[in-house]
């Protein structure tokens, strides 16, 4: 659905840049695909990994973690499994209302939540590639961090 | 851009394709789940970078530095954050989308934190991943997360402005032009 409104917004932009400049709307193109292919070694290697450790930590292995571990182990390995993988929201967050309906905590899904959104190591090397080493580090260590105060606040407004 | 060979970039992209064929071979249990996760890897790739490239060119064709620099520069103040904030909830797909568009953001003279904010934002407070979130985890539990997340991702870009020295920001945009 957002999907589909990017393109409608893309195509609409387009069509004008065209009408109002043939040799711009070209170059916008021609840019943009110089964008994709500088970026593209990285994409596929990403994918690839992404695909292993989808295929390796199947929703049965994630709640086996957080599932049954309580406190703040199953927090912290809440967080680590959602700094690690990259799943896109409308997979996870089924997986994640099944996981709070079995019993697992709400502490330990807002952390897995909040960690794979914020946090993504696998994209690292991408971050860094446009961030530089140093404030891709930062900015994932912090995003961390956050995920586990922000599981708190979350697990105690839910519980209000 | 230093022009690195053709096949010297796309090493990495060889070695783990091999990795990735070795591994559905010796375990050949994750054969059909590896294959169908990287089938649809790929398709979300497919599906979510043409619309982001294509504007990102759009943005750097047609955009003035001055402009941008006046809506989102280091001396935008509140309605900066609140446009970096816009734009990023607004967007769609993954985080990996967001790092060439906060590049080109960077390149037409966006503030640092204001591009940190733009990356957070798209990270996390995505307006049609939040609606999805209300449905499928619980409204309380969104909403929540929603309302700690916003004060967190100032935190995060302020942290991570902080941490690194005026060189360290300014080479990063010396890169960004390059785009």
């Amino acid at each position: 659905m957002d999907t589909i409104i990017m393109y409608c917004i893309a195509a609409v932009l387009f069509v004008l840049s065209f009408i109002k400049d043939r040799k711009k709307t070209r170059q916008a193109l021609m840019k943009g695909l110089k964008a994709v292919e500088g970026i593209l070694p990285q994409f596929l290697s990403i994918i690839i990994v992404i695909a292993v450790s989808l295929a390796l930590l199947q929703p049965e292995t994630i709640s086996r973690f957080i599932g049954e571990t309580s406190g703040f182990i199953g927090m912290a390995a809440a967080s680590i499994i959602g700094a690690v993988t990259l799943v896109p929201g409308f997979v996870a967050f089924p997986v994640a209302g099944e996981l709070l309906k079995n019993g697992a905590g709400v502490l330990q899904i807002a952390a897995f939540v909040s960690s794979l959104m914020m946090v993504g190591i696998i994209t690292l090397p991408m971050e860094i590639k446009y961030f530089g080493k140093k404030a891709a580090l930062i900015r994932n260590a912090a995003a961390f961090l956050f995920s586990l105060a922000a599981a708190f606040f979350v697990a105690w407004a839910v519980q209000l | 851009m230093k022009k690195k060979s053709l096949i010297r970039r796309y090493t990495p992209v060889l070695i783990t394709a091999v990795l990735f064929t070795a591994f559905i071979i010796l375990l050949p249990s994750y054969k059909d789940k590896a294959l169908s996760s990287l089938a649809s890897q790929i398709k979300t790739m497919l599906l979510v970078l043409p619309p982001i490239f294509l504007l990102l060119g759009l943005l750097d064709v047609w955009v003035p530095r001055e402009t941008l620099m006046k809506f989102m520069g280091e001396n935008s103040g509140f309605k900066g954050k609140l446009i970096a904030f816009a734009l990023g909830s607004a967007a769609a797909g993954p985080l990996y989308g967001a790092f060439p568009v906060a590049a080109v953001l960077m390149k037409k003279g966006a503030g640092f934190s204001n591009v940190l904010i733009f990356i957070g934002a798209w990270s996390t407070t995505k307006i049609p991943m939040l609606i999805f979130e209300m449905q499928a985890i619980g409204y309380r539990f969104a909403l929540a997360r929603l309302l700690i997340d916003i004060p967190g991702i100032i935190i995060i870009a302020f942290a991570v402005k902080k941490f690194l020295s005026k060189e360290d920001i300014d080479k990063l945009y010396v890169k960004a032009k390059e785009f």
